[in-house]
């Protein structure tokens, strides 16, 4: 216990010295910031993983040359970045328009009609479906009935699996946009389609692109629902038709090989995934971040 | 602030004025227009609630008329009933009529896209929108489908010296209206309003987000436009519904309380209520 004369103003009314209280402080922000490193620790192991397996074989001949066959060395991966890229576009192509007009429908036409809750409930629904659900489907839908693997066939599966990221941020950007913007719009006499066109999707757009973005680097990191639709290749794409690399099968398969060779290729292909998918999401946050109003 | 014509002594709607003005805005307002915007047992519900109540209302074309009340007594609602705004919200309903020219605005032959181009709207918050001032005001034309290039820049020139703003921005019209102060944006937006030429313009609260110095300059602009413009403003300053309005509403609880000459209502209302509020013993 004090003695009074050293009790001032802010000293505790309990008589518990502001010592212990500090030292409470500092262990529970202490526990905090240790907590919060622990949840890098992973994130950042994966990284420093792939870039040190990775980063030797890098160079300019895992762009543009094809896999060795099994037991050689030298060659690259250029087919599977190739595949990638063109079904992530496929599933752009049919993923965005029918996303982003859903979107709009739903949160402009009929913001409150059964139509819009069931799109809304079964988009929030189909972002939890495992990816290789995607894959079954598209492999029945597209692969049993052209008796063919195809990148047609993952660019379905795949814009399956980003139609309802596309949708729902497309939504959450719509409702973004201030309702003043609306009621100008709507004041001076525009027509709905008018209001949406000129005013609400140019203000939304940013917040969709980073969406899209999101789509992007999700589809491209996605092995399950490319590995029994579009399959494999071991030579370049020349026609969206037949089977195609892409570049998470290719780590997929080429782990599993016995050869030493394939293992760095695959390590190589990680570093690559992770780069792009990275570059895409940094790229998405530093264009379209949302601008000061 | 110049308020002469509060001073008239004849009837309310025989208002002096000192300039010079053409034959047709004469002080005295034809018999036909005396009820130029007329409100019939007009009742309002959103949902289930009935928040206006059977509102009966004559507005004279070519004069101010302001609505005054406290919060929730509907004269806001009522504005946005002029232009159709209120249909925007879900689940809205309507009994009663509202003519305009002798016209019912909820006629099925009237086209609400072309009743909002008649009538001009001014908000509480400005809202340009996030383009160019150029554009700003060149939308109204634009969604009617005007591109003549000699006629948009003659309506940006009309539209924002009659909105006293011509000479503070006329050096950046291709500028976004976003850096623009916010008494600036606020004329902005009433040179939008009046971009597609219309007849009536309402003004929901148009100075309550601003400081002294803009609202100034908004009331002149308003005291300067009902030459050409009805205009109906909404406002919850009682100075400033007598300082721009020859007609003063008072509205409570979704009912019409007093409907007069501003400075009647000012000086002598016949309402108790409307003295209570007016003296500020309640709202």
């Amino acid at each position: 216990m004090m003695k009074p004369e050293s009790r001032h103003f802010f000293s505790s009314p309990k008589g518990k010295t502001s010592f212990y209280r500090m030292l409470r402080n500092r262990f529970l922000t202490g526990l905090c910031i240790a907590l919060s490193l622990l949840t890098l620790f992973p994130l950042i192991s994966i990284v420093i993983l792939v870039i040190r397996n990775g980063l030797p074989l890098i160079s300019m001949n895992l762009f543009t040359q094809l896999s060795p066959a099994p037991g050689l060395e030298g060659g690259g991966f250029g087919n599977a970045i190739m595949g990638t890229l063109v079904m992530v576009c496929i599933s752009l192509l049919l993923a965005v328009p029918l996303g982003i007009l859903s979107a709009v429908y739903i949160n402009e036409y009929a913001p409150v009609s059964p139509v819009s809750s069931a799109v809304r409930f079964v988009a929030k629904l189909l972002t939890g479906i495992p990816s290789i659900i995607c894959g079954v489907f598209a492999f029945a839908a597209v692969v049993m009935t052209s008796q063919h693997f195809s990148a047609i066939a993952g660019g379905v599966a795949l814009a399956i699996l980003i139609l309802p990221i596309i949708l729902l941020t497309s939504e959450q950007a719509l409702m973004g946009v201030s309702v003043s913007y609306r009621e100008a719009s709507y004041g001076v006499g525009a027509t709905p389609f008018q209001t949406i066109w000129r005013i609400v999707l140019p203000d939304a757009m940013p917040a969709i692109m980073t969406g899209i973005m999101l789509a992007v680097s999700r589809a491209a990191g996605e092995t399950a629902p490319v590995l029994f639709t579009a399959l494999f290749s071991q030579n370049w794409i020349t026609s969206v038709f037949e089977p195609t690399a892409s570049l998470s099968v290719l780590i997929y398969n080429f782990a599993s090989l016995p050869y030493a060779y394939h293992i760095k290729l695959a390590w190589s292909a990680s570093l690559v995934l992770v780069t792009l998918v990275t570059l895409t999401n940094i790229l998405a946050q530093m264009i379209f971040s949302p601008k000061q109003r | 602030m110049s308020n002469d014509y509060t001073s008239s002594e004849a009837h309310p709607i025989q208002v002096s004025h000192e300039t010079a003005r053409p034959y047709e805005l004469s002080d005295v307002v034809p018999p036909s227009e005396t009820n130029f915007i007329k409100v019939d047992d007009f009742r309002f519900f959103y949902g289930k609630k009935e928040v206006l109540h059977g509102i009966n209302l004559e507005i004279p074309s070519r004069r101010v008329t302001s609505f005054i009340g406290p919060s929730g007594c509907g004269k806001s609602t009522l504005l946005r009933n002029f232009n159709r705004m209120n249909e925007l919200i879900p689940g809205v309903r309507h009994e009663g009529d509202i003519t305009i020219h002798g016209t019912s605005i909820f006629d099925p032959s009237v086209e609400v896209i072309a009743l909002r181009r008649r009538i001009g709207m001014v908000f509480q918050k400005s809202n340009p929108f996030p383009m160019s001032i150029y554009g700003n005001i060149v939308y109204p034309l634009r969604i009617a489908g005007q591109g003549d290039r000699s006629m948009l820049d003659e309506t940006v020139e009309r539209c924002l010296r009659s909105a006293a703003l011509w000479d503070e921005v006329k050096d950046r019209l291709h500028e976004s209206a976003l850096g623009l102060s916010g008494g600036q944006m606020q004329r902005l937006c009433i040179a939008r309003a009046i971009a597609s030429r219309p007849e009536i313009l309402l003004m929901d609260e148009p100075c309550s987000a601003l400081d002294p110095i803009a609202t100034a300059k908004v009331e002149e602009l308003i005291i300067e436009l009902k030459r050409d413009f009805t205009i109906i403003i909404v406002t919850h300053n009682m100075h400033q519904a007598s300082r721009v309005s020859e007609l003063t509403a008072f509205f409570y609880l979704g009912n019409l309380v007093e409907f007069d000459e501003t400075r009647k209502i000012f000086t002598n209302p016949s309402k108790l209520q409307t003295e209570e509020y007016i003296t500020g013993r309640f709202g």
